[in-house]
């Protein structure tokens, strides 16, 4: 998500974390103190951490040492599945020469001003940036709370402080013998000035980053029943409200009939909100019956009525026509006069659900003061206070959030209306204006996830390329189709330039293969449908285009995928490095096992370098079956390795279980599909073999979670071109009857 | 009043005959380790053990679950030998990403060791394709449940 911001603040984002005496002079108090009986944090999902202000400095804004010797770290990055908490909790230990056993994560409060994504400059989790963007304030963040427990201990023993130190949460003077931990200092330490500088370690003496062998911090409560998702947030005397939404998007309410519903067991009220109708009930089971017997008629005058078939072709038309400028290179049309083949092939990609296992739901509780207090796996805190304060007439400070896991999102939970939360804070307030004061948990279905848009919007791309009689590509015209989730929204300023949504265009008009004519073109199409980012946003579509172009290019001028590739890669070292890593890992070159071909597909995204290489098999039949996929990454200092190959994995069943047979479609402006069965996710027995390399690197931390999927389904699709002879333009392969 | 027995305790739920197990444990009895994924079965997020056989419990109504002996994710580390091994067998291998399908994963898992004390390939393609986890954890998946099966052999 948001690459270009990622990109634009890749080179300011030392400037942008602050320089580090003025840090740890305002984050002060980011150090130890959580020893002091401060009200800030209470622990635990149902008290929830506050935010309790306006202290400042405020306290214990990373990292808490209390005197049972935990550590916790306060984590500002929702973790939904991709391991922020143990990455952020593992940095902190490093630099504070904790013990891992005593490590742990809370999710931090709502607070933009102290909790901003230094890329985006509100906070939210996105754009695979929780380690880069943490990096730097967690290393001193650790290292001035290890400094301020030495300095504690060197003033009980009356020792030099450098004659101390710090191993596994031990603070030990050996001459003397004494040793204390971090608990017993916790309070001493508390009182210590914050240093004006820290030392920061050095790569070579890390013991925690970098370890393979390191356990998730989220690892037992995960498996035992006990971690706390939103979904499972009970206040007491809640309702649980579902909401009836129009059947085509932009239909309004026009008459309610709820006499059948409120004679459901259960069913408190049903009230009327901007979006819908509410139904609010004493259970979730209730207030499901209770909107089954809910009558409802929609005004559809202005809903979008077009079919995807509809869309889909008004797109080709759109692709063979000039659109907006993305990027002009050269000069295409000379280049494909004088080529000697020329290859055209038209690529088209569904909208797809992100459909995270958790359905969307948020607890909202209003408070009396005027705001409210959530509960929810909440990704985009900077957004969605200042959404719900609108709702409610109240400041965004007062819109009080307690983040807690989140069951997936896939960018799902970050939306630029805030649209779940502000649903939540519209029933609140509807309910409180009847008299009510119950705490609402908003609970969306399956259905409402599978029909309630925010998808990966439909793409359509043209592209043209020419080869000369030496087999090098000399022109590359490519024309895109497809809606801007940016347009109309808070980021459209920063996104939007010329005309051109980068996050339509990243990965083709700054295409890392060396073409000398290349021209990329963009139309933004207006269609009723919302749209959104999802895993790995633009990159889901232009990698899978360019990647399988690209092969059919290289089996015209009779070159192997991979040299073809690297030949083209000249300027993109580490890009030549993860390919050849991932080649050699896969055995390339090695003639395949009988009935087996393979593919190869290298990309770069958020920072790092992702290759693919898939082992496939096409039966008689012509079902394609993949069997073994290797990948390679590069994404600069890892620190948490199996996080990273768990990551991968994950990114590789994500590219290839929505290639295979993911589509969402509409008939008439109506969605086809309601529940997993109609949108059928990857399941075990679709799943390969996966093998991670990850490339060594010390370079500053990049992206992790997203940039696994561009390359995994454009590898698929390569590989069943060379057992086929046939390439796999339309998405998902159930369109051309290969699953 | 439906009766349920659930991880060897007796407990009492006021709610409809027809409700599915999935809410009286949610809702009802406060036991949230039992997900909603789907409501319609196709996912497996809601497995518990009833009388020891993997079942969706989105699918099974109160009134037909109050003679059955209910085994929860809470509870299934209690049960036994196997419901231990798997647990240990999933943080040993660091399965989950998420985790929101997970309880549902390991009650599918434990039912499939108890069954097949050495299960191959083919046999945890056929017992656990009813679970779906978005995160793709499944290389592991496969991993843990042959782990778990030598932990619970051992």
């Amino acid at each position: 998500m948001l690459p270009h911001l990622l990109k634009q603040a890749a080179e300011s984002v030392v400037e942008s974390v602050p320089s580090r005496r003025g840090f740890l002079k305002a984050g002060g108090a980011l150090v130890i103190g959580a020893a002091l009986p401060l009200p800030a944090v209470a622990a635990g999902p149902a008290a929830g951490p506050r935010i309790v202000g306006p202290p400042d400095p405020r306290p214990q804004a990373f990292v808490r040492i209390a005197p049972d010797n935990s550590v916790t770290v306060l984590i500002k990055h929702l973790d939904k599945g991709q391991g922020t908490t143990t990455g952020l909790a593992t940095i902190v230990a490093e630099e504070l020469d904790a013990d891992w056993a005593q490590m742990r994560a809370d999710h931090a409060p709502a607070d933009s001003k102290l909790y901003a994504n230094h890329f985006f400059g509100l906070q939210g989790t996105g754009g695979s940036t929780a380690v880069a963007n943490s990096w730097d304030e967690l290393r001193m963040a650790g290292a001035a709370a290890k400094a301020m427990l030495v300095a504690a201990a060197a003033q009980r023993w009356s020792v030099p402080a450098s004659e101390i130190t710090v191993a596994k949460g031990v603070v030990a003077h050996a001459k003397s013998n004494r040793q204390a931990s971090f608990g017993e200092l916790a309070a001493d330490a508390a009182k210590m000035p914050v240093p004006e500088k820290v030392e920061l370690k050095k790569a070579a003496s890390y013991t925690l980053i970098g370890d393979p062998k390191l356990h998730r911090i989220d690892h037992v409560s995960k498996t035992n029943g006990t971690a706390q998702f939103a979904m499972d947030v009970r206040r007491p005397g809640q309702l649980t409200a579902v909401l009836a939404r129009p059947p085509l998007f932009g239909a309004t309410v026009a008459k309610i009939d709820d006499a059948a519903a409120r004679k459901v067991p259960g069913v408190v009220d049903v009230l009327q909100v901007p979006g819908g109708v509410a139904v609010l009930a004493t259970h979730t089971w209730a207030a499901m019956k209770g909107r089954e017997a809910l009558s409802v008629t929609w005004d559809e005058s202005k809903a979008e009525k077009r079919g995807t078939d509809q869309i889909l072709a008004e797109y080709r038309d759109l692709s063979t026509k000039p659109g907006t400028s993305a990027a002009r290179k050269g000069d295409a049309a000379k280049a494909f006069a004088g080529a000697a083949k020329v290859i055209e092939g038209t690529f088209t990609f569904p909208y797809l659900a992100h459909a995270p296992m958790e359905p969307l739901n948020a607890t909202i509780q209003l408070t009396p003061d005027g705001g409210a207090e959530f509960w929810a796996g909440s990704q985009f805190q900077g957004v969605e206070q200042p959404a719900v304060a609108g709702v409610l007439g109240c400041k965004p400070e007062q819109v009080r959030i307690n983040t807690l896991y989140a069951g997936g999102s896939f960018g799902r939970r970050a939306t630029p209306s805030a649209d779940y939360m502000v649903e939540a804070a519209h029933i609140a307030k509807a309910h409180a204006a009847k008299g009510g004061k119950a705490p609402i948990h908003l609970v969306w279905t399956r259905e409402d996830d599978i029909r309630g848009g925010h998808y990966r919007p439909l793409f359509v791309h043209r592209i043209k390329a020419g080869l000369d009689k030496d087999g090098t590509i000399v022109a590359w015209e490519q024309t895109i189709v497809g809606q801007s989730f940016m347009a109309g929204t808070t980021f459209e300023p920063f996104v939007i330039r010329n005309g051109v949504d980068a996050t339509s265009v990243e990965g083709a008009a700054d295409m890392s293969y060396e073409v000398p004519n290349l021209h990329v073109d963009l139309h933004t199409t207006k269609v009723g449908v919302p749209t959104l980012w999802w895993r790995s946003v633009g990159h889901t579509h232009t990698a899978y285009a360019k990647e399988v172009m690209i092969d059919e290019l290289a089996k015209a001028a009779g070159k192997d995928p991979v040299e073809f590739r690297l030949s083209m890669l000249k300027a993109h070292p580490r890009q030549q490095a993860v390919l050849k890593l991932a080649a050699e890992k896969a055995g390339w070159g090695r003639k395949p096992a009988e009935g087996r071909a393979m593919g190869v597909a290298v990309h770069a995204s958020f920072g790092s370098v992702v290759a693919h290489v898939a082992e496939v098999s096409v039966d008689k039949a012509g079902k394609a079956k993949v069997h073994r996929v290797v990948c390679a990454i590069d994404c600069g200092r890892v620190v948490n390795p199996d996080v990273v190959k768990a990551q991968l994995e994950g990114g590789t069943g994500w590219g290839i279980g929505h290639a295979m047979r993911n589509a969402i479609t509409l008939t008439a402006g109506k969605v086809d599909q309601a529940n997993f069965d109609g949108f059928e996710p990857l399941r075990m027995s679709d799943m390969p073999a996966v093998e991670v390399h990850i490339v060594p690197s010390d370079a500053r931390p990049s992206g992790v979670g997203e940039p696994g999927v561009p390359t995994a389904a454009p590898a698929v699709a390569n590989a069943i071109f060379r057992a086929t002879g046939t390439p796999v333009r339309d998405l998902p392969f159930t369109k051309g009857g290969l699953v | 009043m439906v009766k349920l027995t659930v991880n060897g305790r007796a407990l009492e739920v006021d709610m409809p005959e027809d409700t599915p197990l999935l809410w009286a444990l949610r809702d009802g009895l406060g036991m949230t380790g039992t997900k909603y994924g789907c409501g319609i079965a196709a996912c497996g997020a809601c497995t518990v053990h009833a009388d020891g056989v993997a079942t969706r419990s989105c699918q099974l109504p109160i009134g037909d679950a109050a003679t059955m002996k209910i085994t929860t994710i809470e509870g299934v580390a209690a049960s036994g030998k196997i419901g231990k091994a798997v647990q240990a067998a999933w943080q040993e291998m660091d399965v989950v990403q998420c985790g929101y399908c997970q309880s549902g994963q390991i009650m599918s898992a434990v039912a499939l060791v108890a069954e097949n004390p050495n299960p191959n390939d083919a046999d945890i393609d056929a017992a656990m394709d009813g679970n779906v986890c978005r995160c793709a954890t499944y290389v592991r998946i496969r991993a843990a449940i042959k782990r778990a099966a030598q932990l619970a052999r051992a």
